[in-house]
């Protein structure tokens, strides 16, 4: 396999993961949303409520920086980050 | 005058700036208690501001390709994040949001997670490798990986059609601003408030719409973060909302429970004024389906991966790794404005329907609600209204009617706090629906002058003629759009989420499957294009002329339709006809490294 290969594959896990988180956030629990919501959530708001008040939102922002930094170190892992910029 | 010196300077710059606007605010507050009227207050926000924003615009004039296309690719990740968060937020997020959560409740809270969550995909499937293609505009992406004038050409329509759906209603809520603030007649002010969204785009094109967008977003997040934490200091609900309102959420929920939700008979609804509602549903328990959450949800992630207007603020970046981290930063700047749009909405509900606080009116004889002064000032905007419907003399929650703009514009006043207040969310919701009209106008003008003109017409055109085909179309589009606008044809949220979903059924499948599929050829992209966009139309006007539809998927989530189709077409039609030819298969690899030169 040729290192661009591998640098893609490497990519696509990397995608598969974060898709599977922002299935989980967006759209997963909210299969559940009556049910979640009668447990307390963070700061004592009702859990589904939290979450689409402040929960999935904030998840989103984490799991964006998350991935541009695990993406940048498979970058680097095959040399094919941009150098000089920023 | 702006040029590298100048972006090395960027944050001083910005901070002298909101250091100035924090001025002019302590200002205006002083000169109320002097004694300056309300109006003029509100005229001299308005004014400012905009005049601001010209300048800036005017100082980014431009006669480069480079600069006025993509801000010279030179925008740093921060700067970047906090122009897409203005471009992104628009008068409806700003004016409607908090209302529509009041009203709507959980059913309606799919559209918050939906607008962010459509980032993730804007990060991990598109964003870095547009950027690293290095093209000017969206369909220039798509004509130039697919190959052809037709396939460039669709990509131009599917733009148009979503953008210019969006772009009437920031147009219409620009000119609602803009007649109130300067108390003038919303058929004039829709040109007014063109003609302020022009000033910052016309000159400098992409670099004069990003520094003022940057403004832009300054001004709005300042406009409704500090009524929000300043009402719920006021109220004693807790210095920091977001970590603190839980009594208040339960007391809401306790209060339904108490008053119930009374069902009114039509014949009474019909006395009340046409945009008004009550609240009928409960605040914070889950009162929509898993699907219709799920679905509107999912609508709005996809369409926000497909809006060309966002989608080509992240060309403006120096590298594909600024790309990336720019989405996280646009994400977190929306962060700060969405996720507090249901606390404004819990406060506001709060203080008007707890007969404890002094500003509760649910409980209070009729005749004593008429009398108060914030009551008569909204009733006279037509936007809250009372109505003894069982003639008991007292005010219940079924008898009590709110517009939805009411929940920003008027809980200010209702708390108590200074008519400066008002003003400076007047300037907000004006530097929030400008900023995404600039965006979208530009979008349009670009795809037009540079796919079609330069692109298909015209690829002798020199610079100088093609920036003034450029300018020449964005007045036109512009005029066109006000023109609609006034004549007030849709609400802002209906036609804001419709974009969404046309941009889906014609864009989302052939730009993502244009970056992961190498197999997916021209005819593909034209049939799901073609297919998406006409399917997605064809399911709207089926529906909204008395069409029962499908799946549950409604005026609102058509997109999904019209993206499934767009998807099987292209697949079906790909392996159908030959696979791409050799060079576009290297092309593509190319863009899925980010390092070397682009590919254009």
């Amino acid at each position: 396999m040729s290192k661009q290969e591998q640098h893609w594959e490497k990519t696509r896990g990397l995608l598969f993961m974060t898709l599977a988180i922002w299935f989980v956030f967006s759209i997963g629990i909210f299969l559940f949303g009556a049910e979640m919501n009668e447990v307390g959530g963070p700061f004592g708001y009702p859990l589904t409520y939290w979450f689409t008040c402040q929960g999935s939102l904030g998840i989103f922002v984490i799991l964006i920086f998350w991935f541009a930094n695990r993406q940048e170190k498979i970058d680097e892992e095959f040399g094919f980050s941009e150098r000089g910029d920023d | 005058m702006i040029k590298g010196n100048f972006i090395d300077n960027l944050p001083k710059v910005y901070g002298i700036y909101t250091g100035g606007f924090l001025a002019f605010i302590i200002i205006m507050s002083i000169a109320e208690q002097m004694g300056m009227t309300a109006k003029t207050i509100g005229i001299c926000f308005v004014a400012f501001t905009v005049a601001i924003y010209a300048i800036i615009g005017y100082l980014s004039r431009t006669a480069q390709a480079d600069a006025y296309y993509v801000a010279g690719r030179q925008v740093p990740t921060v700067f970047n994040g906090m122009a897409t968060a203005a471009d992104w937020m628009s008068g409806a997020s700003f004016v409607a949001m908090a209302g529509g959560i009041y009203f709507k409740g959980y059913g309606y809270m799919a559209l918050l997670v939906g607008w962010t969550g459509g980032y993730v995909l804007v990060a991990s499937l598109l964003a870095p490798y547009l950027r690293k293609f290095g093209c000017y505009t969206v369909p220039d992406f798509i004509g130039t990986r697919y190959g052809g004038n037709l396939s460039r050409f669709m990509a131009v329509v599917v733009l148009t059609v979503a953008s210019f759906t969006y772009v009437t209603a920031q147009i219409n809520a620009t000119g609602t601003i803009a007649s109130v603030a300067l108390d003038i007649p919303f058929q004039y002010a829709v040109y007014v408030g063109l003609i302020s969204i022009l000033l910052c785009s016309m000159l400098g094109g992409m670099r004069g719409v990003t520094w003022t967008q940057v403004a832009q977003y300054i001004v709005l997040i300042i406009a409704y973060l500090l009524p929000v934490f300043w009402i719920s200091n006021k109220m004693g609900a807790g210095f920091f909302p977001h970590f603190m309102l839980a009594d208040e959420v339960a007391r809401i929920g306790e209060l339904e429970q108490q008053y119930g939700f009374v069902k009114n008979a039509a014949a009474d609804l019909k006395t009340v004024p046409k945009g008004l509602a009550g609240i009928t549903k409960a605040h914070s328990a889950v009162n929509a389906t898993p699907w219709a959450f799920i679905s509107l949800a999912l609508a709005m992630m996809m369409g926000t991966a497909s809006l060309p207007h966002v989608m080509m603020r992240y060309f403006t970046t120096p590298s594909v790794k600024a790309a990336r981290k720019s989405v996280g930063w646009s994400l977190f700047f929306i962060f700060l404005l969405y996720s507090s749009a249901p606390m404004l909405a819990t406060l506001s509900k709060l203080s008007l329907i707890d007969p404890s606080l002094p500003t509760g009116i649910i409980g209070k004889s009729i005749a004593e609600v008429q009398a108060i002064d914030w009551y008569q000032n909204w009733n006279q905007a037509n936007l809250m209204f009372v109505s003894d419907f069982n003639g008991n003399g007292t005010l219940e929650l079924n008898e009590f009617f709110m517009g939805g703009k009411a929940v920003v514009l008027a809980t200010p006043e209702i708390a108590g706090l200074p008519y400066v207040i008002s003003g400076l969310v007047a300037a907000g919701g004006m530097a929030a629906a400008m900023s995404t009209a600039d965006g979208l106008i530009l979008a349009i003008a670009n795809a037009i002058s540079h796919d079609v003109y330069y692109k298909i017409i015209d690829p002798k055109a020199e610079t100088a003629k093609r920036l003034v085909v450029a300018r020449v179309l964005l007045v036109v589009i512009g005029f066109a759009g006000a023109t609609i606008a006034a004549l007030e044809i849709q609400g802002i949220l209906g036609s804001v989420i419709w974009a969404f979903d046309f941009a889906m059924s014609g864009l989302f499948f052939p730009l993502v499957l244009g970056v992961w599929w190498k197999r997916a050829n021209k005819e593909g992209a034209i049939a799901g294009m073609f297919l998406g966009l006409v399917s997605g139309a064809a399911y709207l006007i089926w529906v909204r002329s008395g069409g029962s539809g499908f799946l549950g998927i409604t005026q609102l989530t058509f997109g999904i339709f019209g993206s499934a189709v767009s998807l099987v077409a292209m697949v079906v039609v790909s392996l159908m006809t030959q696979a791409p030819s050799a060079a576009t298969q290297k092309m593509v690899d190319n863009v899925r490294v980010p390092a070397g030169k682009s590919v254009i």
